[in-house]
């Protein structure tokens, strides 16, 4: 068995009271992050990045302690969707529509609780395909050569774009900006530059950093001056708070078929979590019918979009450890931060440095547990963060971004390229375009051009070399597939909107 | 409507312009078969088609806020700057309690709350990033210190 040896040797690193007491502030610092409002994975993740490097922590150890923030911070996303109608971060948007309900039938601590057994069965399911579907995906990835590499790449920003988006011409210039931002700086093969204008702040190219810590962080705050942090009041009192076992024991099979679903909208590159937590919602209001009540507050609702929203936050780790493609806007925000480390994602990792791989899968597993111990006992204190007034929070993010950027090269030009990303980010995201493909796009640029690049010298500048496998051919056809489907599914498969008091 | 047809067009010409500069690339006698202009005009290529496409199917124009709100959010941009210019050379309690204190008023009118919370923040985070990240932030202006 290989896989015991691996894991073994995993929670051997996994352990050590150093990376377990990581582990733990991960989990409590990401449970907040994501109870904030206006603070989701993404944004959160992002600006703790610079800080961690400050930090001089090995590879390992920073890896743990930013998964432990990635999912407690989707274990967080619930409070707000449940108590503010408010969802922290697109995926927990399918949570308010039970969740919400149910909290203002004065049910409140019942469906924190049940919610948060939810995720750990959707997360803790997870992590198990993870243990068994990475390495395998690792050694069909081996079979990759530059022309399937080129494929897979278009392939997440196809479905970025088709499913993530509203209108597909929007998501794909929004790549196009990503990887236009991605060519400048030195051109690897020839050393020159390119698309710097002559400015020597951009010899070096644009910092993945900056970009999220800008389109993410600062931009967030835009929006909030904008509203007013109007959309922030406390909504629903928490009662006393006890475990509903009838609940959790009646949505059993839901959390099961959750978990599935959502692993595997998971790991399909591109897709992510949002799409995780909404079939796996759709499903289950239509096998539970009519009767079933879905919108209305019932347990069922609450535990579907849960479980399948931190099930696909595990799956989203798959695409990302194993072929270093990211599945969702965080994991791309953790591939920002393999790539800060100096780890390169893909198959090679789990065969060089199989210790980061198996000690991140064991810490995973042991952070579910410990954020289920912290959520269920001590949910009140996170309810007790939500009422954080904006009018400190958003400045005190603001700040922290700033020394973030501002630590990693100690350059003003940084901190202004920040501040346009921030209001780029603002002013394109009221036009409905979506910001993530142009942080895959400034992450992955440089290796789809390199692959494709590799690719032509391999064949000599043979064009038809990029469909000339079966691996590629498939990719190319799912990646078609992914942008075209949803412009005629959208009409029967309507994003629900939140819903208003 | 007008937001998207104005959004695609400037789109349309930024990428047209990108696609410029990509031809004036300097390619070096080390090339490969593909070269360093390839990409980022396929790049630029696919951009002005998104932008085309984006000004003849224009969605729903969004809401935009009224214009003493987008002028808050131009003296928030403003302040922003101001504070990336001085945080090195003014030491850092003194620009960031002022740059969260405006934000904190941007976000919610009131005067005292927003001094209030502005200092704080300034004098908390420069004593965790200090002390607990090590980082090497000056909290006066140089000048004055030596």
């Amino acid at each position: 068995m290989d896989v015991l040896a691996n894991l073994a040797m995993g929670f051997d690193i996994a352990f050590s009271p150093f990376t377990l007491m990581l582990a733990v502030i991960g989990c409590f610092l990401g449970t907040i992050i994501g109870a904030l409002p206006g603070l989701g994975p993404s944004n959160g993740v992002a600006i703790l990045i610079p800080l961690t490097f400050s930090l001089g922590l090995d590879a390992t150890s920073a890896l743990v302690l930013m998964t432990a923030v990635y999912y407690g911070a989707m274990y967080g996303g619930r409070i707000s969707s449940i108590l503010l109608n408010i969802p922290g971060d697109e995926p927990a948007l399918m949570t308010t529509l039970d969740g919400y309900p149910m909290a203002r039938a004065g049910r409140a601590g019942d469906a924190l609780v049940l919610s948060g057994v939810a995720s750990f069965v959707g997360a803790f399911l997870a992590t198990l395909g993870l243990v068994f579907l990475a390495p395998l995906l690792a050694r069909v990835a081996f079979l990759f050569g530059p022309a399937e590499y080129f494929a897979l790449y278009l392939l997440a920003f196809a479905t970025l774009g088709g499913f993530a988006s509203n209108n597909q011409a929007k998501a794909a210039l929004a790549s196009c900006i990503g990887l236009g931002i991605s060519v400048i700086g030195l051109d690897t093969n020839s050393g020159l530059p390119r698309m710097t204008g002559g400015n020597l702040h951009l010899m070096d190219g644009v910092d993945f950093l900056v970009a999220i810590v800008g389109l993410f962080a600062v931009a967030e705050v835009f929006f909030f001056i904008e509203s007013h942090g109007r959309n922030t009041s406390i909504g629903v009192r928490l009662g006393k708070v006890t475990v509903p076992v009838r609940d959790i024991l009646e949505s059993r099979w839901t959390m099961l078929r959750a978990s599935v679903v959502g692993f595997f909208a998971g790991v399909l590159p591109g897709a992510g979590a949002s799409l995780g937590s909404f079939m796996a919602y759709m499903m289950e209001k239509s096998i539970a019918g009519e009767k079933g009540g879905f919108g209305t507050g019932v347990a069922r609702g609450i535990a579907a979009p849960e479980a399948g929203n931190n099930a696909a936050a595990g799956g989203a780790l798959v695409p990302m450890l194993t072929l270093g493609v990211p599945g969702s806007g965080t994991t791309a925000v953790l591939l920002a931060l393999l790539m800060t480390l100096n780890i390169t994602p893909g198959p090679t990792l789990f065969t060089d440095r199989p210790e980061v791989v198996w000690g991140l899968i064991a810490s995973l597993l042991i952070a579910n547990f410990v954020l289920l111990a912290m959520n269920v006992p001590l949910v009140r204190l996170f309810v007790r963060i939500l009422s954080v007034p904006p009018w400190v929070l958003l400045p005190g993010v603001t700040m922290i971004s700033f020394v973030g950027i501002f630590s990693l090269s100690g350059s003003y030009f940084d901190l202004l390229l920040m501040i346009a990303f921030g209001a780029l980010g603002y002013v394109l995201r009221k036009l409905d375009v979506p910001t993530v493909p142009i942080i895959l796009g400034i992450l992955l640029g440089g290796h789809m051009e390199d692959s494709l690049r590799r690719a032509m010298v391999l064949s000599g500048g043979d064009w038809t070399f990029l469909f000339s496998t079966p691996i590629a051919v498939g990719l190319w056809i799912v990646a078609a597939a992914g942008f075209v489907a949803p412009m005629f599914l959208r009409r029967f498969l309507r994003k629900p909107q939140a819903i208003t008091d | 409507m007008a937001s998207d047809r104005i959004f695609g067009l400037v789109a349309t010409v930024a990428a047209l312009a990108y696609c410029a500069g990509a031809l004036r690339i300097q390619t070096s006698f080390l090339g490969d078969p593909v070269g360093p202009r390839a990409f980022p005009l396929l790049v630029g290529a696919i951009a002005v088609l998104c932008g085309i496409a984006i000004m003849v199917r224009p969605d729903d124009d969004p809401d935009w806020p009224p214009v003493r709100t987008l002028g808050a959010l131009a003296v928030t941009v403003l302040v922003l700057v101001a504070y990336a210019y001085t945080i090195r050379a003014g030491g850092f309690l003194v620009p960031t309690a002022v740059a969260a204190g405006v934000l904190s008023y941007q976000i919610n009118p009131r005067p005292g709350a927003a001094a209030l919370a502005g200092i704080g923040l300034s004098v908390g985070l420069f004593v965790i990033f200090r002390y607990v990240f090590g980082l090497g932030l000056f909290a006066l202006p140089r000048a004055l210190t030596g």
